[in-house]
């Protein structure tokens, strides 16, 4: 790997989790929205950042990377993904996105399914992703399972956070789902979360809860979102249907809000802001590619934003098991619709902030990942360039203070064909 | 991005994938009356015209001219729809336009080879899928152009923020054979008709692999493998040349004088447009993933003599690109999608500068109606990718991707695709490098007529379906 080299004589051969690290004379991003800043030094001990900014000391002893200049940035956070979860999508056995045939939905937990050898995880890490919310789909009723967070750390423990939330579709695709209109798929949820409260504290096994619909399992697991314990993450797209999600608190008031999708979010962003919910929202969608999306505009996420929304980038329906990488460009396009006559962005900073800090906090993880803030998880990144840029790729990539491979699948294959001619040998001893 | 493909088998499986019976002489009519020479071989004829423009001068940009050209400074004149003059000299004439570009770029409108845009509209519901006739393996017959809906929302924004100014509409790739391509300007108009890119050749939509083994061999019927694939595809040329020979016979009857108007055989619309890749007159867009079947392809193409103009998707095409240059084939593709079904399984992201470095005839392709809006995004992803690998290709090379490469293998590099004089003036002004990801189209101009100008918002076409909708007139 040749993007490697600059770093790997810098680094030598002690785990960097081992070591306290300085980079210093960083294009500095911190990532919670603010600009950019030349000169700057971030420090990674115990694998925590234990400061960043312009002026920070570097520890005694400290193994100190040089970078010249370059870009250094939290590493990214993929706001709403099926990574690691799917190898090929059109390989079924391969694909554990979603239990179309199970009896249970609300009881999956996604994070038993996650592989951290997945290649989606490799290629987004090699990328400068290191931290993804996964989600499960949606099968027999409207209620997908409970979400992780995960690492893409090079390890076999994947898992950040197990049953961080639950995932429940709303609109047209649950309408579908609970037997073909919008109220049957507000009566689904409404029934699903009374008999979840009221089956709390009672035992845990064995079929369907009394005189009701939902499993005993699936009871059990709505009781921490009714709760609010975690956040449900509410795939929704039209703007009245986001209005009528909203009304849910005033039943379910400990309800922790997360509209993901959004697509019309824009149409009624002062009432998302006053109700303080945080959106992962499609960051180009701009076709009427339903009749729940013809409000549908680039612009979406910048008037969410200028109206307080807390705002991320997530991506759903949108090759979310694979693309994560594109957040990097949707995030570009963002700052791009600044000079757009009409349009509504953001500047470069909170850009960054809707792949770093902004999914980051609509989970409620933004004292863990999603910044270099001190105090949070050694995850950084050093760039080639701007890492909003097309031309741009990580040069080093840290995961807890530990520095990842960046050698991918696709990049075997690519050395292997640099010339497509077989030589001395087949291809097959190429390697 | 949404597969297309995965639309259209769940749109199948909706309907219960029913079957009707294969069409065998779909109008095996006998004509009579005086011996006609040949088939009318355009009877849905363009009826597309240039919008006015004004003569326009835009000066003090940086011009890449989409044959690998680049002009620093420079101008472009365009007038009377065609284009003029460019260089870093051009003086204006009395009466024209002069925008000042400083800071900007002028490039050639982006072409896209593999558009569903119309076949594939927004929104996406069933009563608008028109895209693949998935009722059978061989459905050369249907042409996609009888399926455009000239009010797809998604040509506007390929326009707006794309700068898409010519695209060609293939029909989806379940099938073996899809039917026509149809080559467009990305004009809106009331008919499809009214689109359609004057005398562009037709295309023939072939697909190979997974899509077509899978949608009929899951029904129980051939094909079941891609040796099934091949089966079918090489009985359906076989049946095709045995109508080309009757129609060679009776046109040579025609050009002798002795033709009795019962000798002309009857048609087939299937075989009339395979007869006409056999003829040359219609160019092959072939859908095929893994490098052994192109392969595979490719000798398939020598057995029956037709010409495989281009392989679309063809993400594994980086491991023949010798194959492709010896054999004279384009390679379009996208820069970065993978490991959406086996078959892409294999995909790098240098695919395109691999292929430029071998010396084979590459481009980027959409296929998708989000994808086609960043062209230019997708085009710079591949580029540093591969520059970063050691393949250093300059941006107004690799803008030929965008231009010339897919004109040539649409058949109209005669009349788009670059910005030589006499030329269509299709040409876009972007705000900044178009290879960077800050950069979107300011205006567009289609055969000299400006119709985007991001300044203003009368310059921003509103499909009748958004009309009245929420968002209309909105920046999209």
């Amino acid at each position: 790997m040749k993007r490697l080299a600059l770093f790997i004589a810098l680094l030598g051969t002690t785990p960097l989790a081992a070591q306290t690290v300085a980079i210093t004379h960083a294009k500095l991003v911190i990532g919670d929205g603010s600009a950019p800043v030349d000169d700057g030094t971030v420090v990674i001990a115990g694998g925590r950042v234990t400061a960043a900014g312009r002026g920070v000391a570097v520890p005694a002893g400290a193994k100190v990377i040089d970078a010249e200049g370059k870009w250094v940035s939290p590493g990214l956070v993929a706001g709403f993904t099926r990574m690691g979860v799917v190898e090929v999508d059109g390989v079924r056995e391969t694909n554990d996105a979603g239990a179309g045939q199970s009896d249970f939905s609300a009881a999956l937990d996604i994070s038993l399914a996650v592989n951290p050898r997945a290649t989606p995880i490799a290629v987004s890490r090699a990328e400068g992703i290191t931290r993804a919310v996964v989600a499960p789909d949606t099968g027999k009723t409207i209620f997908g399972g409970q979400g992780a967070i995960i690492d893409l750390g090079a390890d076999p423990q994947a898992v950040m956070v197990p049953r961080a939330f639950q995932f429940v579709e709303f609109g047209e695709s649950a309408a579908a789902t609970a037997g073909g209109s919008r109220p049957a798929a507000f009566a689904m949820f409404r029934n699903a979360l009374l008999e979840a409260k009221a089956f709390v504290g009672k035992p845990q096994t064995g079929g369907r809860v009394t005189d009701g619909m939902l499993t005993k399992l699936d009871a059990a697991a709505l009781a921490p979102m009714v709760a609010g314990r975690v956040p449900m993450l509410v795939h929704v797209e039209r703007a009245a249907d986001i209005v009528q999600v909203l009304d849910l608190t005033r039943e379910f008031p400990a309800l922790k809000l997360v509209l993901v999708g959004a697509t019309e979010a824009w149409m009624v962003a002062p009432q998302i802001a006053a109700a303080r919910v945080p959106v992962l929202a499609s960051a180009l969608a701009d076709l009427p590619s339903s009749f729940e999306a013809l409000a549908a505009t680039q612009s979406n996420i910048g008037r969410l934003a200028a109206a307080g929304v807390t705002v991320g980038i997530g991506m759903i329906n949108d090759d979310e098991a694979r693309q994560a990488r594109l957040i990097k460009q949707y995030a570009g396009n963002l700052v791009a619709l600044t000079r757009v006559p009409g349009a509504s962005g953001l500047d470069w900073g909170h850009a960054f902030a809707t792949i770093s800090s902004g999914p980051a906090r609509a989970l409620g993880l933004d004292g863990e990942i999603g910044s270099l803030r001190a105090g949070r998880r050694g995850d950084v990144v050093i760039w080639d360039g701007d890492p909003l840029e097309l031309s741009s790729a990580p040069l080093l990539v840290m995961i807890d203070g530990v520095e990842q491979p960046l050698a991918t699948r696709p990049t075997k294959l690519r050395d292997r064909y640099a010339v497509p001619q077989e030589g001395a040998l087949p291809k097959a001893y190429e390697r | 991005m949404k597969h297309l493909w995965m639309t259209a088998c769940a749109a199948l499986a909706l309907v219960g994938c029913a079957q009707t019976p294969p069409v065998k002489s779909a109008s095996a009519t006998r004509p009579s009356g005086p011996a006609k020479p040949s088939l009318d071989h355009d009877p849905y004829p363009s009826t597309y015209r240039a919008y006015p423009g004004v003569p326009t001068l835009v000066t003090n940009v940086t011009i890449y001219d989409g044959e690998g050209g680049r002009i620093e400074r420079g101008s472009v004149l365009f007038s009377e729809g065609k284009i003029v003059a460019l260089g870093q000299d051009v003086a204006a004439p009395a009466g024209v336009t002069t925008i000042d570009g400083t800071g900007k770029w002028v490039t050639p409108g982006v072409i896209d080879i593999h558009s569903h845009l119309g076949d594939y509209p927004s929104p996406g519901v069933q009563a608008l899928s028109d895209g693949n006739e998935a009722t059978g393996a061989v459905r050369a017959e249907v042409w996609a152009e009888h399926s455009v809906w000239p009010q797809d929302p998604g040509f506007s924004r390929a326009l707006t923020n794309g700068g898409v100014t010519t695209l060609q509409i293939l029909p989806g790739s379940a099938n073996l054979f899809g039917g026509r391509g149809v080559t467009l300007k990305n004009v809106y108009a009331r008919t499809a008709q009214g689109m359609k890119f004057p005398g562009a050749p037709y295309s023939l939509k072939m697909a190979c692999g997974e899509n077509p083994k899978r949608v009929y061999g899951s029904k129980g019927q051939m094909p079941q493998t891609r040796m099934g694939n091949m089966a079918v595809d090489r009985q359906t040329w076989i049946e095709a040349s045995d109508y080309k020979r009757k129609w060679d016979a009776y046109e040579k009857k025609v050009a002798d004088g002795t033709a009795k108007p019962s000798d002309q055989p009857g048609r087939n619309l299937r075989n009339e447009t395979l007869m006409g890749v056999l003829n040359g007159e219609i160019t092959v867009q072939n859908h095929c993933y893994r490098a052994d079947e192109m392969a595979q392809v490719i000798d398939m193409a020598k057995e029956f003599g037709y010409k495989v103009t281009a392989f679309h998707h063809a993400v594994e095409a980086y491991k023949i690109a010798d194959l492709l240059k010896a054999n004279g084939i384009c390679a379009a593709v996208w820069a970065d999608w993978y490991g959406f079904k086996m078959e892409s399984y294999d995909a790098v992201t240098e695919n395109l500068p691999l292929l430029q470095k071998a010396g084979a005839c590459a481009m980027i392709h959409s296929d998708d109606a989000n994808g086609i809006q960043r062209l230019n995004q997708e085009v710079a992803k591949t580029l540093a990718d591969g520059r970063r690998m050691g393949i250093v290709i300059p941006d107004e090379v690799a803008w030929t991707w965008l231009a010339i490469n897919p004109a040539k293998a649409m058949g109209i590099a005669d009349r788009t695709g670059s910005l030589k004089p006499g030329k269509m003036a299709d040409v876009v002004l972007w705000n900044g490098n178009p290879l960077s990801v800050y950069t979107r189209p300011d205006k567009v101009w289609i055969d000299g007529a400006l119709l985007y100008d991001a300044a203003d918002p009368k310059r921003r076409p509103v499909s009748d379906f958004e009309l009245g909708q929420p968002g209309e007139g909105d920046v999209k």
